[in-house]
């Protein structure tokens, strides 16, 4: 019970010190959950963290669930999860509830103006750590490309393009594994 | 019945919401074009709030416009929308790690739903540009009637320009904390505000 409620701990500090969402959290993840608990070992760690950015959700949702079962059970699962969304659901209430009051000042405007600015660097920053990654062979910017134009200038929705990828990722896998041992 | 629209809106943009939060943008987007939960001004501004509090932007996207919409019993029904599908693959796929460890196969795994992913984000970032960079009431269909610099100027916004380009120098080059940039943009905001600049 003890190792429970220091799960619902650990993820609730988690969740209330990380700004920027998921890659934010990952140093912190490793810091509390590897080095101060121990918990968990460095190798184990990187294949949590990989699993949790190749499954839908928010990485550090899914992260906070796979050790809180790993750790605690399902209970231990369900205590993570509710530790690490408590701190953001809360503070999005409080947000919520003022923003109504405050968002039609025309200095508060400017100041969003600004910040909306930073984001789109924020978003091209990740979108460059995530071309680092992967994108190496010569198909898959093909693929990034197809997808832009069929969400942007066709209009399809995300989800079909999302599934189709999928779907064609793993044919490309398939054939590379099969190339890899014929060849 | 609005809690219910919520929770399964949200349910399904957690079951396709790949590459974290910022994959999830042009998904939320295009369920907000179709019910007009939000105007595209409120969505950006949610983005921007959730840069600045903490924890996950998925939770935080879901928690606002479920509060908006339907009050606190809103939030808890979009952000347990959200949260579901999360909840339910990992479980599964802790099930199957543990008994094969096939740390590689995950990933590869990664890799390949990557591609896909870099459009999502790429998406999103026009998304947000879009709206930060021209100015409102302006499209950018207005240039090509009568191209020139003035008009230029009429529709895009320099000053958000300038900071996009300077805030993401800043995070290339330097160590400094996104958060911190993002404080210091909204202090710039204001000055520029009263300068009559923005």
């Amino acid at each position: 019970m003890k190792k429970k409620l220091s799960l619902f701990w650990t993820f609730f500090k988690i969740g209330s010190f990380t700004f920027g969402g998921g890659f934010a959290m990952i140093p912190l993840i490793e810091r509390e959950i590897v080095e101060k608990k121990g918990w968990i070992s460095q190798n184990e760690i990187i294949d949590i963290l990989a699993i949790s950015q190749s499954f839908p959700g928010a990485i550090a949702i899914n992260s906070a669930i796979f050790i809180g079962r790993k750790i605690g059970g399902y209970s231990g699962a369900l205590l993570s999860l509710l530790g690490v969304t408590i701190p953001s659901f809360s503070v999005i209430i409080i947000v919520a509830k003022l923003f109504s009051y405050f968002i039609d000042i025309s200095v508060v405007r400017a100041a969003f103006k600004a910040i909306s600015s930073v984001v789109v660097s924020l978003l091209i920053v990740a979108a460059i750590r995530v071309g680092k990654t992967c994108i190496k062979d010569k198909i898959s910017p093909f693929i990034t490309i197809i997808a832009l134009i069929l969400i942007l200038i066709a209009g399809v929705h995300p989800i079909y393009v999302i599934i189709s990828g999928i779907i064609l990722g793993f044919v490309i896998y398939l054939f590379k594994i099969k190339r890899g041992k014929t060849g | 019945m609005i809690y219910l629209d919520l929770f399964l809106t949200f349910l399904k943009i957690g079951l396709f919401s790949f590459g974290g939060g910022y994959g999830m943008i042009p998904l939320i987007e295009r369920e907000l074009a179709s019910n007009s939960w939000l105007t595209v001004q409120e969505f950006v501004d949610i983005i921007s709030i959730s840069e600045m509090t903490p924890g996950p932007i998925a939770i935080n996207a879901a928690t606002f416009i479920g509060y908006k919409m339907g009050g606190i019993p809103g939030a808890l029904a979009a952000t347990t929308g959200v949260v579901i599908p999360s909840l339910v693959i990992i479980l599964v796929v802790y099930y199957y790690f543990t008994r094969f460890q096939q740390s590689l196969i995950v990933k590869q795994t990664i890799c390949i739903i990557k591609p896909i992913v870099l459009a999502l984000i790429i998406q999103a970032a026009i998304f947000v540009a879009g709206n930060t960079f021209i100015v409102e009431g302006k499209e950018i269909r207005d240039l090509l009637n009568s191209f020139s610099l003035s008009s230029l100027i009429e529709v895009f916004n320099p000053v958000t320009i300038i900071i996009t380009a300077l805030s993401l120098l800043a995070l290339l080059l330097s160590r400094i904390h996104p958060i911190i940039v993002i404080l210091g943009a909204g202090v710039l905001g204001v000055i520029l505000h009263y300068a009559g600049l923005l």
